[in-house]
């Protein structure tokens, strides 16, 4: 908050507005573990299958994108100091588009239908659209001028060549080109969709909650000014190499090999100084996000040095199941545990933050462990926790893993979305109660 | 030289310590220890939120001409840390661990958000607009520490 407007609460956008992406995100997991059970164990574990593509879209879109959109909206006002315009009616639209966007996307691959993918197509590409239009429109009005912001930037310039990559892929899978793209596109949509939109998101955006909510020093001065363009810089670079005939063959992949290694000890520098700013940290008291950070930043140092070790080790990047392995890394290890982290601190401090902005009537309000269980949180974590070892133990016997992994993913999504539902509830009953009083 | 921003935000950082300890304390079930810390630690909060509301809100009020503007809004947001403050002493005496916890945490993010509105916002504000009245602001804060003893609570003893 370094703008005069933002001491006034009046800024955040209604609390109906990063809810609505918060309690959707869940139920995509759960959406997630029903096409693991309905694809069985020897799909899963390849990278082209339509099953393992609906499954990873519906964890990246559904799952991940939809909370970061959410969280988002509710950051551009409240950390950046620019507010997004008419807030309810942007975010219904975006929230509608992105939901059926992703059903239609899972449903038409599994299903192998089109003309699903077209409509999703359509769907998803007008949401992300309005989103990236919107944030850039909040963003160049940013009062603020710091490492977060400059992270969103680059995250949402990220989701645009994603979105677009995306887009042209789909536009190749249902047969709208004759002419038929190299793999190396995947591997760049791939790239710019986890590290450059989530990666650098969750980067730009822990400088400035891990020390406001741990307690821990700041981020040193040179990582929150260089990383994330370091980043993007080696992103831009590799997917040049990777896709425009520069260099031979062999150059290329040396350079690639080197390029993607220097990104994956990029992240994993990250990983390690997270670590060891919360090691530092002055509040000493246990607490499930933390927990579900450690978890996270555990997860990603992991995926960087396994990236690290097939491009030492061939033998291991042509594994079958490397690919498999790094993306559960990431995807279900590092973005889905610092999501589910900071939503036990986001949903309970919102809810509270909107109760006590409308507490005329002077009542009590309800702390924010009464708001959000922490017994319950703290079982999430633990079903979280299981179920991310299971997802690694899939690898090597997936007839016996693959089952209980998804039945424990679904729950702990389910345990998510209801922990999410009953802050909602508490929030209703008070204003209810306030309502009554005033 | 010293700035009234600096006044201020030390002892942001001193009843961040003292809150800390409490939370401790009462997590390890050590209530007496947690009371002590805890009646230093609302102290050192009241201390703080008199010398904002008695010398640097008139004081920026008179200037910006604006009684109803930010300074209004700390004074809302002051009253509901007070609020979280009781209800933490009183879980201390039912002895409600949980309880306290929560309403720990709920005043923690409190705290962090209102303290960075005002490091970031308020005393820079202050730095600039009462430039010239400083000197006499800085000696009307030191007048009321002496005045509740504050300064036996000097950094070395947290």
């Amino acid at each position: 908050m370094t703008t005069q407007s933002g001491l006034s609460l009046t800024q955040a956008p209604p609390l109906s507005v990063p809810l609505r992406f918060f309690l959707t995100a869940p139920l995509f997991g759960i959406l997630a573990a029903v096409v693991f059970i309905g694809s069985g164990p020897d799909t899963l574990l390849s990278r082209w299958t339509a099953a393992t593509l609906a499954a990873t879209h519906l964890m990246t879109l559904g799952y991940a994108s939809l909370v970061m959109v959410g969280a988002i909206s509710q950051m551009l006002p409240v950390l950046v100091g620019a507010p997004m315009p008419r807030p309810l009616l942007v975010s219904t639209i975006i929230h509608i588009l992105l939901t059926l966007g992703t059903l239609m996307l899972a449903g038409g691959l599994l299903l192998d239908n089109n003309e699903a993918i077209q409509i999703a197509m359509l769907l998803l590409g007008s949401g992300f659209l309005l989103f990236i239009t919107v944030s850039i429109f909040c963003l160049t009005r940013a009062k603020a001028h710091n490492s977060t912001v400059s992270g969103m930037w680059l995250a949402v310039g990220s989701l645009l060549v994603a979105v677009a990559l995306g887009l042209r892929l789909a536009a190749e899978h249902i047969g709208y080109f004759d002419t038929v793209l190299s793999k190396s596109w995947t591997d760049v949509h791939l790239a710019w969709s986890l590290v450059g939109w989530m990666g650098i998101l969750v980067i730009g955006v822990a400088y400035e909650v891990v020390p406001m909510f741990q307690m821990t020093p700041r981020y040193p001065q040179w990582m929150q000014r260089w990383l994330t363009k370091l980043i993007l810089a080696g992103l831009v670079l590799w997917a040049c190499i990777s896709l425009l005939p520069i260099v031979n063959p062999a150059t290329q992949a040396l350079l690639m090999g080197a390029l993607s290694s220097a990104l994956a000890t990029s992240l994993a520098l990250f990983a390690g100084t997270t670590l060891y700013l919360q090691r530092r940290r002055r509040r000493r008291l246990k607490d499930v996000t933390l927990q579900f950070w450690h978890l996270a930043m555990y997860s990603l140092l992991a995926c960087a040095l396994l990236w690290i070790a097939g491009q030492l080790w061939p033998a291991l990047a042509n594994w079958q199941k490397f690919g498999y392995l790094l993306g559960t890394l990431f995807i279900a290890g590092f973005v889905v545990s610092v999501i589910n982290g900071m939503l036990y601190k986001i949903v309970p401090f919102l809810v509270w933050l909107h109760l006590q902005s409308q507490n005329s009537a002077r009542i009590k309000l309800p702390n924010m462990k009464e708001i959000i269980l922490n017994r319950w949180a703290q079982r999430q974590f633990y079903l979280h926790g299981l179920s991310l070892l299971l997802f690694l133990c899939t690898v090597f016997k997936p007839i016996w893993f693959l089952y209980p992994l998804a039945i424990l993913f679904a729950f702990s999504s389910l345990l998510l979305f209801l922990n999410i539902y009953s802050a909602l509830r508490v929030y209703k009953k008070v204003r209810v109660h306030q309502e009554n009083c005033a | 030289m010293e700035k009234i921003s600096g006044a201020f935000s030390s002892d942001h950082v001193r009843c961040d310590e003292l809150f800390f300890r409490s939370e401790e304390h009462v997590q390890r079930h050590e209530w007496w220890r947690a009371k002590e810390m805890l009646t230093r630690f609302i102290d050192e909060m009241n201390g703080h939120f008199l010398k904002e509301e008695n010398i640097l809100f008139p004081a920026l009020e008179k200037h910006t001409a604006n009684a109803a503007g930010p300074t209004q809004v700390m004074r809302l947001e002051h009253d509901d840390m007070r609020q979280l403050m009781k209800d933490m002493q009183d879980d201390i005496e039912t002895q409600d661990a949980d309880h306290f916890l929560g309403s720990s945490e709920t005043l923690l993010i409190m705290m962090r958000q209102h303290n960075t509105k005002e490091e970031n916002i308020l005393y820079p504000m202050a730095d600039n607009v009462l430039a010239g009245d400083q000197g006499e602001i800085l000696a009307r804060i030191h007048e009321h520490e002496e005045k509740r003893g504050m300064s036996r609570w000097n950094k070395n003893e947290c």
